[in-house]
């Protein structure tokens, strides 16, 4: 699944640790996600979606 | 890590720790301290087996208190050690079965191959998504 966290959080001068520790999980899982590793479960998902104020289909787009 | 993370970490530690010193007394405590006294030798028994039992929800606790990728990345790594503990397992009960070499091996052999295989997936899984 690709994604823009790498993008938004930028766009808000966060680092991966800042986002880790507002969403609740480790800076490693931010980095998986980041890097397309790893899918977010739907609560992370949800929670990034309303750090960033998007719609989570603006953050995450299902396809190969 | 944050502090409750670390705090689950040393008491899985230390339960950890004293499973093991109270399976040492278990073991060798009837031949070198008490010899063969029966009381003793149930008692160590006992206190072991309540220790393996707090180990056991210590790490509970601990997993529960992963993240999805961390808990992600554990439960691959036990279900590679479980198939592998099974189908090694059983593989090496028949070759030793028809014959094909005499190695009589203990259940510490098992226990230290689960070890490795949890070891050596869990450093694999790590670096898959690093």
């Amino acid at each position: 699944m690709k994604n823009r966290v790498r993008e938004l959080r930028s766009l808000k001068n966060m680092t991966q640790e800042d986002l880790a520790e507002i969403i609740g999980v480790s800076r490693q899982t931010i980095n998986a996600i980041e890097k397309e590793k790893f899918d977010p479960s739907l609560p992370t998902a949800f929670k990034m979606a309303n750090l960033f104020k998007l719609p989570i289909e603006e953050i995450f787009h299902f396809g190969k | 890590m944050n502090l409750a993370r670390k705090t689950k970490v040393r008491k899985l530690a230390l339960w950890t720790w004293s499973w093991v010193a109270t399976l040492a007394i278990a073991t060798y405590g009837s031949k070198y301290i008490w010899d063969d006294h029966a009381f003793l030798t149930t008692f160590s028994i006992i206190v072991n087996l309540v220790n393996g039992v707090l180990m056991i929800l210590s790490n509970r606790d601990l997993f529960n208190d992963f993240d999805e990728l961390e808990k992600k990345i554990h439960l691959e790594s036990m279900a590679i050690t479980l198939g592998l503990s099974v189908i090694v397992g059983l593989t090496f009960s028949l070759v030793e079965r028809a014959g094909l070499f005499n190695f009589k091996a203990e259940i510490s052999y098992l226990v230290m191959f689960i070890g490795i295989s949890y070891l050596v997936s869990l450093v694999l899984n790590i670096r898959r998504y690093t």
